[in-house]
């Protein structure tokens, strides 16, 4: 079954007298339980494919359906709720909230999808063991390691159970030994069941996915197939 | 997203974000603190006033009209009044003989003498003329001994009563009952001590007086003087119609012309009333004004801070919207921020004014913070919050969250 179908999409960026075309005219369909890595160098488009498939950005033209619904037609408060429901993220900076311990971290998609209070800290809890975390709930960002830290976005991005997690660039901020580990982790959830997709211009990342679509000058260049 | 959820949310976050920034936090309401305290003040002083007022106007008494050469507060000409006749004891003989409406009256009239008892003497003492239906008329309340007789009255007895002013001077340890006090060269007996009434708005002691027959006080000091002639209507509502009555026999005794103005005035204690409180609403504006611009800079300065908390926090927005804050949620956010800040500064501002007002009470007048001050004053801090929240969070809540992410 087709979770992302993507057809002929473009996204111009008007900047005054230019017009920059970030991508022109894209299509992709993901499968359910696909684990798909996007590849290409910086400018290529790959950021704004990622941030239109995570729906924080609408294509220009083109439609975007995901998981049966018309993405490409929502307002920002109906594309949030998208957000919230439909995918975790996990970036390359991590972007946890500092002041935050983890726990909370892991809580925040649930508070803003109105999860009761005892439910939200039973599944954050449960997200951070599943990630290797059962130790750290208590602990801020500044307190944990880069490794943890990306760990506990992982947690974020699980603990609403979305149908897709989008990663973008996870390993960038990591040393290889702790990259390799978070690339194990994706490896699980994606055997349990989920569906990733992972932005990187590394080929030793991309590797892991099971399918490795490349960007050059905002249109698709080659796309391996599932392998 | 439940909203009560949210709020609560809210409040931990922006209880987080004071916590991180206290100095600038404090320095920000700081505006909100003065403003909210002196409009505390302002309201408490205020109360002070028309406590004193009350209790003042207390002793003219709601229900008697004060039947005079003069109005208390007029407003024509000096011409208006110079050739005025004066009120003698044939009007107050003739109004009482026809008023069917008045309940009792009384002639008065008065005068500041020298009271002496022994070696000791008083200056400035009010010495007041009148006739046995004073006490009825105006309320005096007797602390101790009784007013005098209709008999005294007629017959005009070397008799008198004292306030508690003249009592303190000179009966420290001694009843001065039966006890003879001298005004001028005149020896009076006393024979009743009346009740303490306090001062008349501060200004002057009502207590400071002695009362005496009215026909001794013209024996002594002749009859060329104008009396008021003190009447009282028994309810306030009959007030209206006592004073129409008593102007119309007044006017037929003094041949006042048809279509004439009247010669005399006919005062009650709303006159006082109404110039109070001209005077008061102009001083409630003046402060009103002050108290509320220092409000608006309070507020322009939580309304900076919160630009700037915005700003710094554009990475923290682009997260939440990331992962799934609405527009309203974010918006929610800073303006629970804003509120948040504004009500800590406004319940310093009530924690600094109620000490104050406490001090008020004890050295200055007698007042006391009245609850919906504290109420108007936790309102007026939570809508200069909404008020100097609304942009900085409007600003927030329309972030973009691609370009909020990026942000460093």
């Amino acid at each position: 079954m087709k979770l992302i179908q993507i057809r002929n999409i473009t996204r111009v960026y008007d900047m005054g007298e230019e017009k920059l075309y970030a991508l022109r005219g894209v299509d992709l369909d993901i499968e359910k339980n696909e684990y798909i890595a996007i590849m290409g160098p910086s400018g290529s488009g790959k950021s704004t494919l990622m941030n239109i498939i995570g729906c924080l950005d609408t294509p220009t033209s083109g439609d975007y359906i995901l998981n049966g619904k018309d993405v490409h037609e929502m307002d920002d408060d109906e594309l949030a709720t998208i957000r919230n429901k439909e995918i975790g993220f996990v970036f390359q900076t991590f972007n946890l909230l500092p002041r935050s311990d983890s726990l909370h971290n892991v809580e925040l998609p649930l508070i803003y999808s109105g999860v009761s209070r005892a439910e939200r800290i039973k599944r954050a809890e449960d997200a951070l063991t599943n990630v290797g975390l059962a130790d750290r709930m208590k602990h801020k960002p500044n307190e944990l390691s880069g490794g943890q830290r990306q760990r506990v976005s992982v947690a974020r991005a699980l603990v609403n159970n979305p149908s897709l997690i989008l990663a973008d660039e996870p390993t960038g901020n990591l040393d290889t030994k702790t990259g390799e580990e978070i690339m194990g982790l994706f490896r699980e959830l994606n055997e349990k069941g989920n569906t990733i997709i992972i932005v990187t211009h590394e080929e030793d990342i991309a590797k892991h996915a099971n399918r490795i679509v490349k960007i050059r000058d905002g249109k698709i260049e080659s796309d391996s197939g599932i392998k | 997203m439940n909203f009560f959820l949210e709020i609560k949310e809210n409040i931990v976050i922006s209880y987080k974000a004071i916590i991180a920034h206290k100095m600038r936090s404090f320095l920000a309401t700081l505006g909100i603190v003065i403003g909210i305290t002196a409009v505390t003040l302002m309201q408490t002083a205020i109360e002070g006033i028309n406590r004193a007022f009350e209790s003042s106007i207390a002793s003219v008494g709601a229900d008697v009209l004060y039947v005079q050469k003069f109005e208390w507060f007029g407003s024509q000409d000096f011409e208006f009044y110079r050739n005025r006749k004066d009120l003698t004891m044939q009007h107050y003989e003739y109004l009482k003989r026809n008023s069917q409406t008045a309940e009792s009256m009384c002639p008065s009239v008065g005068s500041a003498k020298t009271v002496k008892y022994g070696s000791l003497d008083l200056e400035g003492v009010f010495i007041i003329g009148t006739t046995d239906e004073y006490q009825k008329t105006l309320g005096v309340n007797m602390e101790d001994g009784r007013f005098f007789t209709a008999k005294e009255s007629e017959g005009g007895n070397p008799v008198c009563l004292i306030g508690t002013d003249v009592k303190n001077a000179f009966f420290e340890n001694v009843n001065p009952i039966g006890k003879d006090i001298k005004i001028g060269s005149y020896s009076f007996r006393i024979i009743g001590v009346m009740e303490k009434q306090g001062s008349m708005l501060g200004l002057f002691s009502l207590d400071n007086r002695v009362i005496i027959p009215i026909h001794r006080f013209f024996k002594l000091y002749g009859t060329r003087r104008s009396l008021s002639i003190n009447v009282k209507a028994g309810d306030v509502k009959n007030l209206e119609e006592t004073k129409e009555e008593i102007t119309s026999i007044m006017r037929k005794t003094r041949k006042v012309p048809p279509g004439k103005q009247n010669d005399f005035g006919v005062n009650q204690q709303s006159a006082f009333r109404d110039t109070y409180d001209q005077l008061t609403s102009l001083i409630k504006i003046i402060g009103l004004l002050i108290t509320s611009l220092s409000l608006i800079v309070g507020s322009v300065g939580i309304a900076n801070i919160m630009f700037v908390s915005v700003k710094e926090r554009t990475k923290e927005i682009g997260i939440r919207k990331a992962i799934g804050a609405k527009r309203r949620t974010i918006l929610m956010q800073f303006l629970v921020e804003s509120v948040v800040i504004c009500l800590l500064g406004g319940i310093v501002g009530l924690g600094i004014a109620f000490p104050i007002s406490l001090l008020i009470d004890a050295f200055v007048l007698p007042t006391a913070m009245p609850l919906w001050v504290v109420v108007l004053g936790i309102f007026i801090s939570l809508m200069f919050g909404v008020l100097s929240g609304f942009f900085p969070a409007y600003n927030a809540a329309k972030m973009d969250p691609v370009d909020s992410l990026r942000y460093e």
